[in-house]
């Protein structure tokens, strides 16, 4: 079969080509990340997950160390959220885990904040300390009633003003 | 090209000694009551006949007699609707098309346009069936599409496409593709339609000499009589109501009338012409030319 | 009122016996590819004729409409002032609508005719079959590259196409209309998931690829051999192709809970 070599060749190119645009729409625009080898599973417990969906990132100083593989509800109604990390990661004990926003209005993720202890967590541990996802209702009522009892304090009318906490 | 030339180019290189399917006495390929039509069109209603091994044998009818039908039927291309088609010991009607591939590895066929694959060289036309279903190596593969080749003629002409060929190339290098997997049973599908009386010539010859070198059975359709004259062992002639077989001798002396008509050429007057395509139920009939000496119009 | 129905009734009987020969012939396909020889090298021309040759069409149409929906997208936007979402709107249109389904429409009426024509025309000049007078079948070796040369090419030119009107729209939302720059790509990043838009958008081009490769590879395959019958195959491929694309492309949508 005579194959023609040049165009062979384009066509390989074509295809690389292709693929680049795949890849350039896939990580780049969609966001699709390498997930890590996810080699370390962890857990942690929280009161008010809001927001936090499988998949969301995990970060230690703004570095994406793995991922949160599913949520749900433990026998005493608090949220269990796993999570997997890179088998690389040295992750100390006293380690805290915190629910944060991206903005104001943004995606929820995981925030570690690594202790100080030598012995590290191995797969399966917990999380010990933890710190629940903010929810912008509850604050905004949470300041509308301390501003209530300030005015309250200094002034009889206040209590117009009061919110539901 | 001359006689001379034809005669003078090197024959194809030995054949290993091959016992074509049937014996003596059993046809290579025979029909018994097949029946074939195109939608609601019946074309062959309970034809009989067969082909002897060894033989050249021309198929001959009128436009629409079916003769391009039955040897596509006997190459398993389309399916009868009745009857039984022996090829080289095996009934092929009713076969699944996975089946007829292993009739077709012991036949060839010549297709009336070619039929070669346009967008190869004519080399790589020739090696394919070689390089699909043997094992032969590069060279060897390279020497027998040479030698199909100078089988018919040609030389040089590896690396063109079948567009850049003349008519007559076409023809020639069709019978080379079909001759290159060394079959058992050739069929040839008008083999000198559109081609100049030399070329005519050549395509004859050609046909003959592979047959008298190799004793290859070969079913051909044609209606240019003179040829067919010359060069069949057996004609089948396919008539509307009726198949009549027979040596060109004998046929010539028929005591049909249409056989007759149909074979010599005596007559000249455009009326006598019409009235013998009046004989001929369907479609045209070319006019005959007096004195025939493989010249076609 | 009887001759009504009736004939509705031969028309879905037509309809269904068309669809199960498609579905026949989409086996024979597949039965085929499982079985060697590999023909990688009959596959990789076809990309060619297939996929590089569509290129250009490709990208020069990817161009124009990235633009036109930029153009488009900013005047709405900004009568609600929210032209910074610019990049938003253009990437999530095209990567969930209109890259897989006006490449395949593209693709369709260049490539996909041409498929139809190729294997017409070998039909017509009896080359099929003399094939299967070699003891080749056709579907193996003329059908089955070209329906995985357009299966295969199909996903890669939409990419190519969403990536051009990206990039058309770019040129017209930050250098004409004046968006900034960083503002149009993060938007755009922002709003694109990959899990909901880019691999929806990769699953229906890669069944639009099959669907353009079954009908343009069937309607050759079963063209009269004659130059009218070539040419009808041709349009049919080309229309009923198109529909499907189109049809295919609600369901895949509703189906990917968008």
């Amino acid at each position: 079969m005579s194959a023609n070599g040049t165009r062979d060749f384009i066509t390989g190119l074509f295809v690389l080509v292709g693929l680049v645009a795949l890849a350039y729409l896939s990580f780049t625009v969609g966001g699709l990340q390498y997930s890590g080898d996810g080699g370390l599973p962890v857990y942690a417990l929280f009161d008010q997950v809001a927001g936090l969906k499988p998949k969301s990132p995990v970060e230690i100083a703004g570095v994406r160390v793995g991922q949160v593989s599913s949520i749900g509800l433990d026998e005493t109604f608090r949220a269990r959220v796993n999570l997997e990390l890179d088998s690389s990661v040295k992750l100390p004990v006293d380690s805290s885990a915190a629910i944060v926003t991206a903005g104001i209005l943004g995606d929820r993720y995981i925030q570690l904040t690594p202790g100080a202890e030598d012995e590290v967590m191995k797969p399966g541990e917990q999380i010990a300390y933890t710190e629940s996802a903010m929810v912008l209702e509850r604050l905004i009522g949470k300041f509308l009633v301390n501003v209530g009892d300030k005015s309250k304090d200094e002034d009889s009318d206040a209590e117009d003003k009061e919110g539901t906490p | 090209m001359t006689d001379e030339a034809v005669a003078g180019a090197r024959g194809p290189a030995s054949r290993s000694a091959r016992s074509v399917g049937a014996t003596a006495t059993s046809p290579a390929v025979s029909l018994s009551g097949v029946h074939m039509s195109y939608g609601r069109r019946p074309v062959l209603r309970g034809v009989s006949c067969s082909f002897p091994a060894g033989a050249i044998s021309v198929v001959l009818g009128g436009s629409g007699s079916g003769k391009s039908t039955v040897l596509k039927l006997i190459g398993g291309l389309i399916k009868a609707s009745a009857g039984r088609i022996d090829v080289a010991g095996r009934n092929v009607v009713g076969l699944r098309e996975s089946e007829l591939y292993v009739v077709r590895r012991s036949l060839g066929m010549m297709f009336q346009n070619g039929a070669l694959l346009d967008s190869m060289s004519v080399f790589d036309n020739l090696a394919f069936p070689l390089r699909e279903h043997s094992d032969l190596g590069r060279d060897e593969i390279t020497a027998r599409v040479h030698e199909s080749l100078a089988a018919v003629g040609l030389e040089d002409v590896d690396d063109l496409l079948p567009r850049e060929l003349s008519g007559g190339m076409v023809k020639r290098v069709a019978l080379a593709r079909a001759l290159v997997g060394h079959p058992e049973i050739l069929l040839v599908d008008e083999p000198f339609s559109g081609l100049d009386p030399l070329s005519t010539k050549l395509i004859e010859a050609l046909l003959v000499r592979i047959n008298r070198q190799h004793g290859m059975t070969m079913i051909v359709v044609s209606h240019h009589i003179p040829s067919t004259m010359r060069m069949a062992d057996r004609i089948v002639l396919l008539l509307p109501d009726t198949v009549v077989e027979g040596a060109p001798a004998e046929l010539r002396s028929s005591e049909d009338v249409r056989v007759r008509h149909f074979l010599t050429e005596e007559t000249d007057d455009s009326e006598a012409v019409l009235a013998k395509a009046a004989e001929f139920e369907q479609g045209e009939r070319r006019p005959e030319r007096r004195g025939g000496a493989g010249a076609h119009p | 009122m009887n001759e009504a129905v009736t004939r509705i009734g031969r028309a879905a009987n037509g309809i269904t016996e068309e669809l199960g020969r498609l579905a026949a012939f989409a086996g024979r396909i597949l039965l085929v590819t499982l079985r060697p020889p590999l023909r990688f090298g009959e596959f990789w021309a076809e990309l060619f004729k297939i996929g590089v040759l569509s290129i250009l069409i490709i990208c020069v149409s990817g161009v124009a409409v990235g633009m036109v929906l930029s153009l488009q997208g900013y005047t709405t936007l900004v009568r609600f002032g929210a032209e910074n979402s610019l990049g938003a709107v253009v990437g999530l249109s095209l990567i969930r609508e209109l890259g897989p389904v006006l490449t395949a429409l593209l693709v369709t009426g260049r490539a996909g005719s041409s498929v139809t024509a190729e294997i017409g025309t070998m039909k017509a000049t009896e080359q099929l079959d003399g094939l299967r007078m070699m003891a080749i079948d056709p579907v193996d070796y003329v059908v089955r590259p070209k329906a995985w040369a357009m299966a295969v090419a199909m996903p890669l030119l939409s990419a190519m196409f969403i990536v051009s009107a990206i990039g058309g729209g770019y040129f017209v939302g930050v250098h004409l209309m004046g968006i900034d720059g960083g503002t149009y790509m993060s938007s755009m990043e922002n709003s694109v998931d990959f899990e909901n838009d880019v691999a929806g958008s990769l699953l229906k081009a890669a069944v639009f690829g099959v669907i353009v490769a079954l009908i343009s590879t069937y309607r050759g395959h079963q063209a009269q051999p004659t130059s009218a019958g070539v040419s009808a195959a041709t349009t049919s491929t080309v229309v009923l192709a198109s529909v499907t694309v189109l049809v295919f492309d609600y369901i895949l949508t509703a189906l990917w809970g968008v």
